[in-house]
C-alpha cells in the first residue's frame, strides 16, 4: 500500500525550481532514505512533503489513510531553546495537537502519551524537566512526540547531527524496532550506516538529477559509490 | 491605609487597571522571553512614547494614535527579528531611539502643557474612566485568547518547526502574540510609562522562569509574580509617596534578585548532594 506518491515533481522556491521530474513513493511499512549534498533540495523536499511549500509542478498525494498533517516530524533539534521549562509530557502532549481540538487535553490523549513514552523507555520522566535531560533522552522524547501525531509514518530530518556516537546508534536501534512493529520511517541523513544498514529504499538529490530506487541498485550506480567512498567504506 | 486607598475612586480604578495589565502582560511576557523577543517589547513602547508625543502635538485622542502606530510597529519589528535571526537588536534600538527622540521633539513644541514626566514614567492621576474600560477590555482578550490557544502558543514557542510541520499555522499565533503584546503595551503606558512598561512583560517571566521547571507552572508563577509586585509596588508608593511605576518596577528587581539567589542555593545544595 502506497502511502505517498510524488508524480512528475519540480520542487523549489520562488518560482525556482531546484528538482526536476522527480517521481517516487514511499509505502507502508517502508524504511527510506533522503541522501545527498547540501543545496540539493533535501530541505525543500521536507518542506514540500509536509506541506509547507507547494510544489512549483507535478502533484504530491496522501493514500492509504495518511492525512498531510499526520506525518510525525521529527526536526532538527537545533531549533528548540536548550533552557525551555517544560515538563517531558507538555513536549509529548504538543505531538497531538494535530487532531486536538478542545481546550484541554484528553484522559485518552494522555494516556496515549505514557504509552508511547513506555515504548521508547522513558516513562519514568514523564514528569521530568525536559531541559534537564541527556541528549540521547530528549531524542526520545521528541520521537515520542513524532509518534503522538502519527499512526503510521515518522519523518526524521537530520536527526543524529548533534548526537554522540552511542546516542546515534540508540536512536537507529529504535528506529528499526519501530520500522519492524510497522512504522514507515523516512529519513533525511548525511550519515551512511542506516542507509548501509537499514534502508530499503534510497532517493538521493544531487545537482544534476536524483536517484530513487531500492537500496542495493543504489549502491551500484555512480552516487552510490560516490557516497560510498566519501564515507571511508570503499574496499 | 488600604480603606484610605478604597475612599478615592480614582485609585481604585488604577489599581484595577494595573493588576488587569500586570496579568495580560506577564503571560504575553513568557512566550516573548522564550522566543528571545523580548527587546520588541522594549522598541514598542518607545514607539508608544513617540505616538504620544505626536497625538499631544496635533491635540489628538491619545489611544487613537498609540494603538494603531503600536500595532503596525509590532509587525514590523517582528518580521525584522524574523528575518534577521537574532540580527534585529541593532534596528530595534534604531526605531526605539528614533521614536524616543521624535516624542521629545514633539512634546517640547507643543508647549508646557504637556507633561513629560508622565509620558516617561506613568501617572497614576492620567487613569481616565475610558482608559479604564479599553484597559479591562483588552485584558480580557488577551487572557481569553491565552487561555484558549494556550497549547497552540506553546507549541509555537517550544518548536515553530515541528508545529508548522502538524499543521499549525505558527504565523498566526506570531500576529496574535504581538497584536495582544502591543495593545497591553499602550494601555499599560499610562501607568508605567514607556520607560517602564516593558519591566511588566519581562520580570514576571524572567523570575517565573528561575523558580520553575514547567511551561504552565512558569506561567502560573509568572502571573503570581505579577500580581504580587504590582500590589506591593502600588502600596509603597502610596505609603511613602514615591512614583508608583518605579516602586513597582523596584519590587519586580527584588523579587527577581530572591529568586537568582534561591537558584542558585538550589543548585549548589543540588551539587554537593551529589
Amino acid at each position: 500500500m502506497t502511502l505517498i506518491r510524488g508524480t512528475d515533481l519540480t520542487l523549489g522556491y520562488d518560482g525556482q525550481g531546484i528538482i526536476s521530474g522527480l517521481s517516487f513513493s514511499v509505502n507502508d511499512g517502508d524504511y527510506l532514505c533522503i541522501v545527498g549534498e547540501n543545496g540539493s533540495g533535501k530541505s525543500t523536499f521536507v518542506k514540500t512533503v509536509l506541506g509547507l511549500v507547494e510544489p512549483l509542478k507535478g502533484t504530491i498525494e496522501y493514500c492509504g489513510g495518511l492525512k498531510r498533517n499526520e506525518i510525525g516530524y521529527f526536526p532538527q533539534v537545533s531549533g528548540i531553546q536548550r533552557d525551555f521549562p517544560s515538563s517531558v509530557m507538555e513536549v509529548v502532549l504538543s505531538g497531538c495537537l494535530n487532531r486536538h481540538h478542545s481546550l484541554f487535553y484528553t484522559r485518552a490523549e494522555k494516556k496515549r502519551a505514557e504509552e508511547e513514552l513506555c515504548r521508547l523507555g522513558m516513562d519514568r520522566y514523564s514528569s521530568s524537566s525536559f531541559q534537564e535531560l541527556s541528549g540521547g533522552q530528549q531524542q526520545r522524547v521528541l520521537l515520542a512526540r513524532a509518534l503522538m501525531a502519527t499512526e503510521k509514518l515518522l519523518f526524521l530530518d537530520e536527526p543524529v547531527s548533534n548526537l554522540d556516537v552511542k546516542t546515534t546508534s540508540e536512536l537507529y536501534g529504535m528506529l528499526s524496532q519501530l520500522n519492524a512493529s510497522g512504522i514507515t520511517i523516512m529519513m533525511v541523513t548525511h550519515d551512511i550506516h542506516p542507509v548501509l544498514r537499514d534502508a530499503r529504499t534510497i532517493l538521493h538529490f544531487s545537482h544534476n538529477g536524483y536517484f530513487f530506487g531500492s537500496r542495493d541498485k543504489y549502491f551500484e550506480t555512480e552516487a552510490g559509490k560516490t557516497f560510498m567512498k566519501e564515507a571511508g567504506h570503499d574496499k | 491605609m488600604i480603606s484610605e486607598i478604597f475612599s478615592y475612586s480614582f485609585l481604585v480604578r488604577a489599581l484595577l487597571v494595573g493588576l488587569f495589565v500586570s496579568i495580560s502582560a506577564s503571560l504575553l511576557g513568557v512566550s516573548l522571553v522564550l522566543r528571545r523577543f523580548s527587546m520588541i517589547g522594549d522598541g514598542l513602547s518607545h514607539v508608544g512614547f513617540g505616538a504620544l508625543g505626536i497625538s499631544a502635538l496635533l491635540s489628538l485622542q491619545p489611544m487613537a494614535v498609540t494603538i494603531p502606530v503600536v500595532v503596525a510597529a509590532a509587525f514590523i519589528l517582528l518580521r525584522i527579528s524574523e528575518k534577521s535571526r537574532g540580527g534585529g537588536d541593532s534596528s530595534i534600538a534604531l526605531i526605539s531611539s528614533s521614536a524616543l527622540a521624535l516624542g521629545v521633539i514633539s512634546v517640547s513644541v507643543a508647549g508646557v502643557n504637556t507633561d513629560l514626566n508622565a509620558f516617561l514614567f506613568g501617572s497614576i492621576l492620567s487613569v481616565s474612566k475610558t482608559d479604564g474600560i479599553i484597559a479591562a477590555v483588552v485584558s480580557l482578550v488577551t487572557l481569553f485568547s491565552y487561555l484558549v490557544f494556550y497549547h497552540q502558543i506553546y507549541a509555537t514557542t517550544f518548536d515553530p518547526a515541528f508545529a508548522r510541520a502538524t499543521g499549525i499555522n505558527t504565523g498566526r499565533y506570531t500576529v496574535l502574540l504581538s497584536l495582544l503584546t502591543s495593545l497591553v503595551i499602550v494601555v499599560g503606558m499610562r501607568i508605567l510609562g514607556s520607560l517602564l512598561i516593558s519591566s511588566l512583560i519581562i520580570f514576571p517571566a524572567a523570575v517565573a522562569m528561575k523558580l520553575e521547571k514547567t511551561y504552565l507552572r512558569v506561567s502560573v508563577v509568572a502571573a503570581l509574580e505579577a500580581v504580587l509586585a504590582f500590589l506591593s509596588g502600588f502600596f509603597i508608593s502610596y505609603a511613602f509617596s514615591l512614583p508608583t511605576g518605579a516602586s513597582i518596577v523596584m519590587v519586580h528587581m527584588v523579587f527577581f534578585a530572591l529568586a537568582s539567589i534561591f537558584k542558585a542555593t538550589r543548585t549548589a545544595l543540588s551539587r554537593s548532594g551529589k
